[in-house]
């Protein structure tokens, strides 16, 4: 019976050929697949910025709770006049910088020991268990009373932010080296420190990399709430104040501030993954 | 140099895996490893060149090591083992890295070997970007870049396809007629055996026990010949009357587990 199906399909199929003449085989295998649509992003973005200009400046929303991003460039011009915006600029960069350093150095420094001693993994990931999911903003008032509430304890809260997630992605670097790679390295008597050179340092890279993209958001996020105590200049210790004051177009500034820095530290990854990773 | 196997056994926990294998692969010969999925070959391999600890018996070497090489034992790797940040020329060197070499004298090796394997116009390529085939170039380049005393191959021809197999094959054959290394080629596949091998060692399934050891008694030049082919066979048929039954029973051993 089914033989008998399919012959009377194929004799109707064959049928349909003949009458219609020669036909091309329909594609049927479009979408499903994203392709890249810069106009889009950029076309979303103008649109909300003038969305968002015209509502404040029709009225609907009150530039108190939402000022438009027309005042947002004027609290920008404002802090360019002033030379203010440079003054907080520095003094985060630097908070940034030596808390970021600080904290991946040890960071790194630990994770290979434990990717790469038993005793080190044996000690050190229940410690770092242990500690990493405390927020370290709620460590703050401790790291005052340890580090003093001049740039001792803002850099501190970095770094302290900073070294967990940084661990972590290390030894998970390492572990995920293949071990073959270090055996084929090992059967050809190759020195243990230039197997950790040439084989579990590189093989660790994309790891400690994609470790970099989240501690540099931990570190602002940090820098932020640490600037806010104690702090006369600095992105965080601007936007406390202009809060403060109800100044939110000033606020909106040190936001996109912040923005920036996070996409420049985005971009920075990238190009050190575009170099570092170019055998991916 | 004579490599001896002196009443190797070995355990993974509870599980016997090999159990007293003697054995001697005299200078200059190929010797096939051949066996039932889960014999023991590998592990017995990484057992002759060091990097596996048997639980009895040990590994010898009888001789003095030639004086050119730099490595007495070097592998070549089913899966490669290349880095893959690496490129041609730079996996090849790594190895020669940690050897007191001049930076001349470790050009040159590197060359030479790149040369002979087919891969000078490959040498600045990532591993990504080349073939299965090309990838197990560079995996033998890197193995004779050191002249090893003894060449030891798990399997190195399985990951290819069948093509690239006998090309490789041919390549393999070619440069072991030129240089005639000492080596232990372990495979599944018994045609790859009688075209290398002077003497093809069967195992046992699991407790890998040596069950009896063949020999090729015909230069590996005369073994493509069509005259050749008739003992080919003969041998074919002894050694897969000697592992069929045992591969049929490790195939529904290792469906059980």
């Amino acid at each position: 019976m089914t033989d008998q199906t399919l012959g009377t399909r194929r004799t109707e199929a064959g049928g349909g050929a003949a009458e219609a003449g020669r036909q091309p085989v329909p594609f049927r295998a479009g979408g499903f697949i994203s392709k890249p649509r810069r106009w889009a992003s950029w076309l979303a973005f103008a649109c909300i910025i003038a969305a968002w200009e015209l509502a404040g400046q029709t009225g609907l929303i009150s530039p108190v709770y939402l000022p438009k991003p027309s005042d947002v460039i004027g609290a920008f011009v404002y802090l360019f006049e002033t030379g203010n915006i440079w003054r907080h600029l520095s003094d985060s960069g630097f908070r940034l910088l030596i808390g970021w350093s600080l904290g991946t150095v040890c960071g790194l420094v630990l994770g290979f020991a434990i990717g790469i001693w038993s005793i080190a993994r044996a000690v050190g990931v229940p410690v770092v268990s242990a500690l990493f999911p405390i927020p370290k903003i709620a460590l703050l008032p401790l790291l005052i009373l340890w580090f003093g509430i001049g740039e001792g304890s803002k850099v501190a809260t970095i770094a302290f932010g900073v070294f967990f997630p940084t661990v972590i992605a290390t030894f998970s670097g390492v572990d995920g080296v293949p071990r073959n790679l270090i055996r084929m390295a090992q059967s050809f008597n190759v020195p243990g420190h230039r197997i950790i050179w040439k084989v579990v340092l590189p093989g660790t890279l994309p790891s400690i990399l994609a470790g970099f993209r989240i501690t540099t958001s931990i570190a602002l996020i940090l820098l932020v709430a640490a600037e806010m105590i104690g702090a006369r200049y600095g992105i965080g210790a601007f936007i406390l104040a202009a809060g403060n004051l109800y100044q939110t177009d000033q606020l909106l500034a040190g936001v996109v501030m912040l923005s920036i820095l996070g996409l420049v530290f985005a971009q920075g990854i990238a190009w050190l993954e575009r170099r570092l990773l170019a055998w991916r | 140099m004579d490599l001896v196997i002196e009443g190797v056994s070995h355990q993974y926990g509870t599980l016997d895996v090999l159990d007293d294998i003697r054995l001697t692969v005299g200078e200059g010969e190929i010797v096939s490893l051949i066996g039932p999925s889960g014999c023991g070959k590998s592990t017995l391999l990484s057992i002759m060149g060091g990097i596996l600890k048997p639980s009895a018996g040990g590994v010898f070497v009888d001789g003095a090591m030639p004086a050119q090489s730099l490595n007495p034992f070097t592998y070549v790797f089913q899966d490669f083992a290349l880095l893959p940040w690496a490129s041609v020329e730079d996996n090849v060197a790594l190895v020669l890295e940690h050897h007191r070499l001049s930076a001349e004298e470790r050009r040159a090796r590197v060359d030479d070997v790149l040369a002979r394997t087919s891969l000078t116009d490959f040498r600045h390529a990532y591993p990504r970007q080349l073939s299965g085939g090309m990838r197990q170039r560079v995996g033998i380049a890197r193995a004779l870049v050191v002249s090893p005393a003894i060449l030891l191959m798990d399997e190195p021809l399985s990951a290819l396809d069948a093509q690239t197999r006998e090309l490789l094959m041919e390549d393999f054959l070619a440069l072991w007629l030129r240089e005639r290394m000492t080596a232990v080629w372990v495979t599944h596949n018994l045609s790859e055996a009688l075209r290398l091998a002077d003497r093809v060692v069967v195992l046992s399934r699991r407790p890998g026990r040596i069950r009896e050891e063949v020999s090729v008694a015909m230069p590996q030049a005369e073994r493509g010949t069509p005259e050749a082919q008739v003992e080919l066979a003969r041998l074919h048929d002894q050694l897969w009357g000697l592992i069929k039954e045992e591969a049929q029973v490790a195939e529904r051993e290792v469906q059980h587990d």
